[in-house]
């Protein structure tokens, strides 16, 4: 690291203490994630390193609570009703979130804030609430302890996420390219799939995509809504964590964590699509 | 004056709200649908749970000629034979609907000791042939000769009341109808409400001090390094609540990695193993860790727009570094310290996953105590008025943070 002339000692102590504290930070941030990987390979039933560990003894290492989460039907159930309610979820957020932002972004609408206030609320209310709120509902009109009851559920959960993240596609529309095309001879319906869609099409992915890891992260309502036949992942998780947290916890971690890269990465090329697209420089 | 006519003859005025009418009703009815379902399936929900804390339908609807004849009573001397009688004979028509184990429960709410008296008189009264239950029911229980157990269900007996909310805030009505404290051991609200804001507090200043430095160096570093540095934040963000907390328990247990790592370098000895985990502690650091991206996002984007022009115009007047920084860039950032802070502190008055997994018994916060009252206990009266007192300050806060910042502006990742 070069100084310019006039930094003096304090000045660089200052400057590489910062770096430090910024390092510190950063290892605060990530490492509670990474340290959970390795030691989902551990041999041994322990949550700590073990000296083999250490050493890099590959007898050391296994996979045995991947074998684990195999063999115990209970995670695939957990995992097949994780993956139904998240995917059913996000879509009706999806679809009722982007209408809404098409029709919030317009200057026409009515009483934008308050109708705005409504929509984002699933996000500001605290889950044990919205969780008890949802329990008493859903049980007078039959629906607790089952999965459409879930799905319904979560899928309010997820749609301030998709009517915020489309807004904001929205605010950088170019409407003289509506116009332009309506002037070319097509309908609005053309207009629509053809120019507005292509354009806003990463913020309603990005959207669904918040919806979805919300949904698939979601056990506060789950805890309260649905019983053992609709248990989730993170239910399974919870339960584990709380009566006897074994390796295969971990294990799980790890997969999600995977999931979660993968969810991260895709949001991100998106972010960069759609600033392409609208012809915003990268930020 | 004549107005502007267009083609068809209409004035220009008239046509022209008609376009914008349509294009309003346009509007609305792209939103509506969702509108619809978040009214329906969200907040009247919300609303409807929230009014059980004032709603108080138990003993008024199973009991409601006694509690008739109670409202006309003096509340001085014990009440007439009458209402006795009608006691005894609702008594054992709630018990042929099944209803008792409620009402025993709901005045058990209010006084312990209440469910086994109501439920040891019902058994009496079904073998009882006579006809003077008031000296029946004095018989079976003494303490229905006591004119304090009669105010206590006249209270009980009200459709609506703000008992609950008397509950929540460690207050009771005394016998004499002023309302007082709880007794010492039954105060507990008060104290978790004032811990969930002090934890919240501390978690907002750890989440502020650890993320303004970050942030800063983000903002200053050049685009493609400090996108790298960005995904280490972003990573957590994308993380599954669980996985973290998980990860946090592995980490702070007493044989946990941060345990051993201490031994190894003989910070601490073997059976000197700090307990890090299922307390107070372990809530704050987990729980700083979680909000710590919603913190660092709002500053990072804020930080980023600053120009590096003013601190060096600073540095040139004569301004020390320090003087520099503190003169002229932090007052620049106080919109993203703002929203960061309101948001960190907004998320965490509402926390439950985190505290419920690693708070051990001293970190518990209010909403776990609202989970507790929803499913273990079944008051779900005292739930509501928690509830309604958690989402009150939400809701204030959020106004303030549409005040300060407008929700429109809020970023996700």
């Amino acid at each position: 690291m070069t100084f310019p002339p006039y930094v003096g000692v304090g000045g660089k102590i200052a400057h590489y203490s910062f770096i430090i504290f910024c390092g510190f930070v950063f290892i605060f941030l990530i490492a509670p994630i990474l340290v959970i990987i390795p030691l989902s390979f551990n041999a041994e039933p322990y949550f700590t390193f073990t000296e083999g560990m250490i050493s890099l003894e590959p007898e050391a290492y296994s996979t045995r609570w991947y074998a684990d989460i195999a063999k115990n039907p209970q995670w695939a159930f957990s995992a097949a009703n994780s993956i139904i309610v998240a995917i059913c979820s996000t879509f009706l957020a999806t679809l009722l979130g982007t209408l809404a932002a098409l029709g919030l972004s317009q200057s026409h609408m009515p009483y934008k804030s308050a109708v705005m206030g409504v929509l984002i609320s699933p996000m500001i209310v605290p889950l044990i609430i919205s969780a008890a709120g949802m329990f008493f509902f859903y049980s007078n009109i039959g629906l607790a302890q089952t999965l459409p009851g879930l799905i319904l559920a979560h899928a309010v959960l997820g749609t301030p996420f998709v009517v915020i993240t489309v807004t904001a596609t929205l605010t950088g529309f170019d409407h003289s390219l509506t116009r332009a095309s309506q002037s070319l001879g097509a309908d609005s319906r053309k207009t629509f799939f053809k120019i507005q869609m292509p354009l806003i099409l990463p913020g309603v992915i990005s959207g669904a995509l918040f919806a979805f890891i919300t949904s698939f992260d979601e056990v506060v309502i789950v805890f309260f809504l649905a019983g053992f036949e609709q248990r989730t992942i993170p239910r399974q998780m919870w339960a584990g964590i709380r009566e006897q947290i074994s390796p295969t916890i971990l294990a799980v971690a790890t997969i999600l964590v995977v999931v979660s890269i993968l969810l991260l990465t895709t949001v991100e090329l998106l972010r960069r699509r759609s600033e392409k697209l609208r012809g915003i420089s990268p930020s | 004056m004549t107005s502007i006519l267009t083609a068809d003859g209409t004035p220009l005025k008239d046509s022209l709200r008609k376009a914008e009418r349509g294009r309003r009703a346009k509007a609305f009815l792209l939103v509506a649908p969702l509108l619809l379902f978040v009214l329906i399936s969200f907040v009247l929900p919300i609303f409807e749970m929230l009014f059980r804390s004032v709603d108080n339908p138990v003993v008024a609807n199973n009991l409601p000629l006694t509690i008739e004849k109670l409202q006309k009573w003096d509340g001085t001397n014990l009440p007439d034979q009458e209402t006795f009688s009608l006691l005894a004979k609702e008594l054992l028509i709630a018990r042929e609907n099944s209803k008792v184990g409620k009402i025993a429960a709901r005045l058990n709410f209010e006084s312990g000791g209440m469910r086994s008296m109501i439920n040891k008189t019902v058994r009496k009264v079904r073998k009882y042939k006579g006809n003077d239950y008031k000296k029946a029911l004095i018989q079976f229980d003494k303490r229905w000769g006591a004119v304090v157990t009669w105010k206590v269900i006249k209270r009980i007996g009200q459709r609506y009341t703000g008992v609950q909310y008397l509950a929540a805030l460690d207050l009771k009505v005394n016998e004499d109808n002023t309302i007082g404290l709880q007794s010492e051991d039954r105060r507990i609200y008060v104290k978790i409400f004032l811990r969930t804001i002090w934890i919240s507090f501390l978690v907002t200043v750890f989440c502020l001090v650890l993320a303004y430095p970050v942030s800063f160096l983000l903002a200053t570093l050049p685009l493609r390094i400090s996108n790298i540095f960005l995904i280490m934040v972003l990573l957590p963000f994308w993380t599954s609540l669980l996985v973290r907390t998980t990860s946090w328990i592995v980490l702070l247990q007493r044989n946990g990695v941060v345990n051993d790592i201490l031994v190894a370098l003989n910070i601490i000895s073997e059976d000197g193993r700090i307990q890090m985990i299922y307390n107070q502690t372990g809530t704050l650091v987990a729980m700083t860790q979680i909000l710590l991206p919603f913190m660092i996002l709002p500053l990072y984007s804020v930080m980023k727009t600053i120009s590096p022009s003013y601190m060096r115009a600073a540095r040139s007047l004569g301004a020390s570094p320090l003087t520099a920084f503190v003169r002229v860039y932090m007052p620049q950032t106080t919109p993203g310290i703002g929203a960061g802070c309101l948001l960190v502190f907004i998320l965490s008055i509402g926390y439950y996953i985190t505290p419920a997994l690693v708070g051990g018994r001293s970190g518990q916060l209010i909403s776990n105590f609202i989970a507790y009252h929803m499913k273990s206990s079944l008051n779900w009266g005292l739930a509501a008025a928690l509830g309604t007192i958690l989402l009150v300050a939400v809701l204030i806060l959020y106004w303030l943070y549409n005040k300060i910042i407008g929700i429109d502006k809020m970023k996700l990742g």
